[in-house]
């Protein structure tokens, strides 16, 4: 029973599916579907974070323990999957959800936390966290920051900085790690400090040739572009043939792919004598993809 | 300044109210990033009404987006220099303005005595007045 005693009016029951709607974070994660191709197990691993906070949520509005939950993540894949597009879609989450109180993403990399000089690095480290404070810090390749083979590498002191923030002001941000996954283990197993408070660790799976030729899709309707039908079975050609080469780096690689036939379209229609209308200029043909050297045999990962 | 009221130096915004609390400093540190301002953090054993410059606590902090990195802050000062002045200044870069526009005190010393007024006679019975602050006369640091 409700006594004098208790500090705030406690509620009988909560809706969970109305603190969801409230905070419109439904209405994100439906963005993420219909902005992001494939993904399935990070898109599900979202939506029980996201269900997980509105508990937490919920059980906090009813006075019982929640303690305030670890949300560090770490982000693992390969280039192209996705990484930087989630993490942003994240930050909107959690301050929809109240877990941040801001909600940008300061993205970075060793050079921005890592001095080059002895005492440079703390500073520096500390400068970036302030930034981030109240929001989500990405790093990006966080591997670099440790460099096992010097052991006076300044990376260890950026890093000692980071568990401290990351453990003692647990409501203040929320730190994502992400690279790529063999990397990510190994950095992992040589800081435990790190694995232990990172609450979350989402693998980013490479995307099917279906997927991509999807994505494809998407990247050519928001530039206003268009694939005349022998160019979208040269594009899937295409991607079929870029995934086997090196140095592939799955939805980067199509943007790129995309941005050289663009400019080969540009070529080809500049070497036309006479008018050329908007059907032309939005119009990407066979031959505009197919003069990619991935259709040459003696390529060795390039797009 | 000179009746040194209630043994309390009265510089800035705030000064004749109780100290602030941890919350009421965010919510102003909140007003100022929301307008745009660099937040700095200074300290100084000197607080002559004319010791403008005090020395800064770190780099002044551009480009946050919340306060409580600088909270962190003034509290690690705070811990450095405990029987010192501390004070928040918000500045303002954007132009025509180019000037602090927020500045108050977040630390004081337990005792503050004060000022005395200097008379000085000069030719012809005129009087020059002053003002030197009781504690600066010891040497930088044993003050207060």
């Amino acid at each position: 029973m409700n006594t004098m005693s208790s500090p705030s009016p406690v509620l009988a029951s909560v809706d969970l599916a109305a603190i969801l709607r409230e905070a419109r974070v439904t209405e994100a994660l439906e963005q993420l579907d219909g902005e992001l191709v494939g993904l399935v197990p990070v898109k599900t691993r979202l939506r029980e974070i996201a269900a997980f906070l509105a508990v937490e949520k919920a059980r906090s509005a009813l006075g019982m323990a929640s303690g305030a939950p670890s949300l560090h993540m770490s982000f693992t894949g390969n280039p192209g999957t996705g990484k930087t597009t989630v993490a942003m879609r994240i930050a909107e989450i959690l301050h929809r959800l109240g877990f941040v109180r801001k909600g940008h993403l300061i993205a970075v990399t060793r050079d921005d936390l890592v001095g080059q000089y002895i005492g440079h690095t703390a500073p520096k480290t500390k400068e970036v966290l302030k930034r981030a404070m109240g929001g989500v810090l990405f790093i990006d390749e966080a591997y670099y920051l440790y460099r096992p083979e010097n052991e006076r590498d300044y990376g260890q002191e950026a890093i000692e900085i980071l568990l401290q923030v990351m453990e003692n002001q647990r409501d203040d941000l929320v730190v994502i790690l992400a690279g790529y996954k063999e990397r990510m283990d190994t950095f992992f197993r040589s800081n435990p400090g790190f694995s232990s408070r990172i609450a979350h660790h989402i693998d980013f799976p490479d995307y099917s040739s279906t997927e991509l030729s999807s994505i494809a899709g998407g990247m050519l309707e928001r530039m206003q572009y268009r694939l005349d039908p022998a160019a979208a079975i040269a594009f899937d050609e295409y991607i079929e043939r870029r995934q086997r080469l090196p140095h592939f780096a799955n939805a980067r690689s199509i943007r790129n792919a995309l941005d050289r036939a663009r400019l080969r379209q540009a070529s080809r229609l500049v070497a036309i004598p006479g008018p050329v209308d908007a059907r032309d200029l939005s119009t990407i043909t066979e031959q505009d993809i197919r003069a990619s050297r991935v259709f040459s045999e003696d390529n060795n990962g390039s797009d | 300044m000179m009746t040194n009221i209630g043994a309390r130096l009265t510089q800035g915004q705030f000064s004749f109210l109780p100290d602030l609390t941890e919350v009421q400093i965010t919510a102003q540190l909140n007003y100022a990033l929301k307008q745009g301002w660099a937040i700095g953090i200074e300290y100084t054993d000197d607080p002559h009404p004319r010791n403008t410059y005090w020395d800064m606590y770190g780099n002044p902090m551009f480009d946050l987006k919340d306060p409580a990195g600088i909270l962190k802050e003034i509290n690690e000062c705070r811990k450095t220099f405990p029987k010192h002045y501390v004070r928040v200044t918000a500045f303002d870069a954007a132009r025509g303005w180019e000037t602090p526009r927020m500045s108050y005190i977040v630390n004081r010393p337990k005792v503050e005595p004060g000022f005395q007024l200097v008379r000085e006679e000069r030719e012809g019975r005129s009087i020059r007045y002053t003002i030197r602050s009781y504690a600066a006369d010891k040497p930088e640091g044993e003050r207060y």
